[in-house]
């Protein structure tokens, strides 16, 4: 019988068994590289395509019948105003919803029955948000086909987003912190105010970026709720020369956006509104990567003072 | 026997007394019965095997069960000179833990200043005055031991501090809003030994100020630090006496089993 502790012996299992780690990292690494890759061919794609109409001008011009004349003056100016209303509902409702939640919601089936829901509500097909949308904000409530509209139907798209960041933003703080405050005579408010807003707010601040990432790409919702594809005006300033200075009316403005801007562009047969659609396509991408990069920035500025 | 006599001499005075006190998690009783009281001005300390129920006792004293649902007490906890039932479900908890401080097993100073973490109780108090303010936390800090190391840096995060400079910035915080009892749960668990010589230095130069109620594992402390010892045994209280008597002398076998090392 040979002893199981003959060098050459086990030398040679370790190698068999290295293989092993070999073989896998290789298909991993090829795993990855089509998740990696294939983003990389479109991003290169649209780059190539679109880079060459990127100009001051394409920013600056409304879409137009000669494709070389288009811009998307008005699709960034009404993503930027759909984001803005967005990001004014959903951020104080999502906030609110999800420390209520987290602490003040009693321990029961109702609440149960509600935190299921809302976290099962991030799993709802957008165009779902535009349906609803549609019946309660433009014909119930009746604020038209409008930016107003469309910012809060994509604020019902990303509050579930923005409840359950919160919520875990909350949760990661240690229980002894929590504690701490309470036994210091605190209440609820005073624990919520002065603690757990403040230590959770790089939490909840990147899931809110990161909500709004997701809503910029957002087409489904707006088409339903009837945005226009070709618009050749700007909704009213919200600045005014006299008093009192702001002005509401382009909350109720018909508007386009940034993704349907692209699929108007897209659906032409004409090859050069395909390159306009790419350069639109690429400021979308980069609008994008921006926010995800300023959510991982703003999560690395907040952390650094709060160690646990 | 000498310090033990002198002890006696003294008038009696309580600060508190526990009267038949069960608590319960869910269904699960915790504590059983418990009758003792808490002199004046004296420290107590609370030993026991784990899980014997001297943190929960110790918790019952600022209602802190309160913050999680399910938990029953039974049974009462009066405060003296007002003679307060403070488990009284009539009694807010806010206000027994504005009476009673606590600091807990792992210094948990707030990512704040040093400054703001020692205010926080008084700015929970409404106090909004800096003079004010200035003047309590200087008297906090200097009552911690602490004043010398952190008079510089006050506005400095509380983060940056030693693990035992910032447990004692814990007892500065809890010691800013004058408190009637200061509870410490195994407050040195956490530290090495000579960050655990200061603090219970600390502890015990603090007992001229405040009735102190203290838990630890660790029975050498509890003999160094404290007046009145009290065992603990699976949610009953075993013996409570003076600590020498406890220590020297106790009355009952398993207390001198656990003293002595035989279990625990």
């Amino acid at each position: 019988m040979k002893s199981i502790n003959n060098l050459e012996e086990i030398r040679k299992i370790i190698g068999r068994h290295k293989r092993w780690d070999l073989i896998f990292m290789i298909a991993g690494i090829f795993a990855l590289m089509i998740a990696v890759l294939t983003f990389m061919a479109l991003f290169a794609h649209m780059l190539i395509d679109g880079m060459p109409r990127l100009s001051w001008d394409f920013f600056t011009s409304f879409p137009s019948r000669r494709p070389e004349a288009a811009g998307i003056l008005s699709a960034w100016v009404g993503t930027t105003l759909v984001m803005f209303v967005t990001a004014v509902s959903a951020v104080p409702l999502g906030i609110g919803a999800g420390v209520y939640l987290e602490e003040y919601a009693p321990k029961n089936l109702l609440t149960e029955i509600i935190e299921i829901n809302v976290t099962n509500l991030a799993g709802v097909p957008s165009i779902i948000y535009g349906l609803l949308a549609l019946g309660l904000f433009v014909y119930q409530l009746n604020f038209g086909q409008s930016i107003l509209a469309a910012g809060l139907a994509l604020a019902l798209l990303i509050l579930p987003v923005v409840i359950v960041a919160t919520r875990e933003a909350i949760r990661s703080i240690p229980v002894t912190i929590r504690e701490g405050a309470y036994a210091l005579g605190a209440t609820k408010w005073q624990t919520v105010s002065d603690h757990l807003l403040p230590y959770s707010s790089a939490g909840i601040l990147t899931g809110i970026i990161i909500g709004l990432a997701r809503a910029i790409g957002e087409t489904a919702p707006i088409i339903t709720i009837g945005a226009l594809t070709f618009i050749a005006f700007l909704p009213p300033s919200p600045v005014k020369d006299e008093f009192p200075y702001v002005s509401f009316e382009w909350l109720t403005a018909p508007f386009t956006v940034m993704p349907i801007q692209m699929f108007n562009w897209v659906s032409r047969p004409e090859e050069a509104f395909q390159l306009n659609a790419a350069a639109a396509g690429l400021v979308l991408v980069v609008m994008t990567l921006a926010m995800n990069g300023l959510a991982i920035y703003l999560r690395y500025r907040m952390r650094k003072n709060i160690k646990w | 026997m000498q310090t033990n006599q002198e002890k006696i001499a003294e008038p009696v005075q309580y600060k508190s007394e526990v009267k038949n006190l069960s608590f319960y998690y869910g269904g699960f009783n915790a504590l059983k019965n418990i009758n003792m009281v808490l002199h004046d001005k004296k420290i107590t300390a609370l030993i026991g095997p784990s899980g014997c129920g001297k943190s929960t006792f110790l918790r019952s004293f600022n209602r802190m069960h309160d913050l999680y649902p399910g938990n029953r007490y039974e049974g009462e906890i009066i405060l003296y000179p007002d003679n307060v039932n403070i488990l009284a479900s009539n009694v807010d908890p806010i206000e027994v833990r504005m009476r009673i401080s606590m600091v807990f097993q792992k210094p948990n100073p707030f990512p704040k200043s040093i400054y703001e973490n020692v205010a926080y109780g008084l700015r929970v108090r409404g106090i909004k005055q800096r003079a004010i303010l200035d003047e309590r936390v200087e008297v906090a800090l200097r009552n911690s031991a602490l004043w010398d190391e952190v008079k510089d840096r006050l506005h400095d995060l509380a983060f940056n501090l030693s693990g035992g400079q910032q447990q004692r910035l814990c007892i500065a915080r809890a010691l800013a809003t004058d408190p009637e009892i200061l509870l410490f749960d195994e407050p040195t668990s956490a530290l090495d030994p000579i960050a655990t010589a200061s603090i219970e230095e600390l502890i015990t130069d603090l007992k001229n100020k405040v009735t102190i109620l203290i838990v630890t594992h660790n029975m050498q402390q509890a003999a160094r630090v404290s007046d009145y010892t009290a065992y603990m045994y699976l949610g009953e209280l075993i013996e409570f006496n003076v600590t020498d008597t406890i220590f020297i002398k106790p009355k009952n076998k398993q207390t001198e089993d656990y003293i002595t090392g035989r279990f625990g």
